[in-house]
């Protein structure tokens, strides 16, 4: 007997209309925010990972296509991957592109550097990304903070698939940035009331 | 044959809910954010939360 479906368990259709609205203008990669800011919240205020467990589009999207539509092995994450160095340490090398990218957003945003219309794939390629720019309202810098999301955005996905295709559907779960982010809020915040062993 | 039941490595857990969605009997649950626990009451044993498991840290264990 399988759970009734919820409202919630479309919003993979979500992550896909994202990621293919960066075909068509870059500015939407500002919807992207939405995943990093609601996880947040859910984890500070409410103190548990409800958008991992219940909302996360992306987690659907990869048991969707890794499960149902069976491109996945299946196969177990090697050990390694699933440690908590390796976790930490891709969630601290993804800040530290992040905060790369924010600079690079503000150089812009200060004039002192020129908006590149491109996205780089896995933090090193630059693919050219200039027919889905056609200006802006406001500073450039606008802008170039979509490329940069959006490479985020584009450079998880792909990381994401390689290994739904190499080992289970969803194991991006294992060292989404995010979801490290949100458990170790959850540690902090649940602290006083059990002891984490 | 002796009944298994699902245990789970809390230490190794990621607390993404796979687990939670394919279980029939809703036997799992992350009440705080940190790791998966299991009801064993509800529990029967299908392996379905083992084989989901994205970190592959839940096994099947013969209940005492």
């Amino acid at each position: 007997m399988r759970q009734k479906k919820k409202w919630y368990d479309y919003l993979w259709l979500f992550s896909l209309t994202y990621l293919a609205l960066g075909f068509f203008n870059i500015l939407f990669a500002w919807l992207g925010l939405l995943c990093f800011f609601i996880p947040l919240i859910i984890a500070v205020a409410g103190g548990n990972k409800a958008y991992c467990n219940k909302y996360c589009g992306r987690g659907q999207l990869f048991s969707l296509v890794g499960g149902r539509f069976g491109l996945s092995r299946k196969k177990d994450i090697p050990k390694w991957m699933r440690s908590g160095y390796f976790r930490y340490g891709f969630l601290i090398f993804f800040f530290v592109m992040f905060f790369l990218m924010l600079w690079n957003t503000y150089l812009v945003f200060a004039g002192a550097r020129s908006l590149k219309t491109a996205v780089t794939l896995l933090w090193t390629f630059k693919v050219p990304w200039h027919w889905a720019y056609r200006g802006t309202l406001f500073s450039d810098g606008t802008a170039q903070f979509a490329f940069g999301f959006y490479s985020v955005m584009l450079t998880s996905t792909v990381l994401g698939f390689l290994t739904m295709i190499l080992f289970k559907p969803r194991s991006w779960c294992v060292y989404c940035p995010m979801g490290t982010m949100t458990q170790l809020i959850c540690k902090a915040k649940n602290a006083s009331t059990k002891p984490v062993s | 044959m002796a009944k298994r039941k699902a245990s789970i490595d809390i230490r190794q857990c990621v607390a993404c809910g796979c687990c939670i969605k394919v279980c029939p009997k809703g036997a799992l649950s992350i009440p705080k954010g940190i790791y998966a626990e299991i009801d064993k009451n509800l529990c029967i044993g299908c392996g379905k939360c083992a084989k989901e498991c994205p970190a592959s840290i839940i096994t099947m264990e013969v209940a005492e």
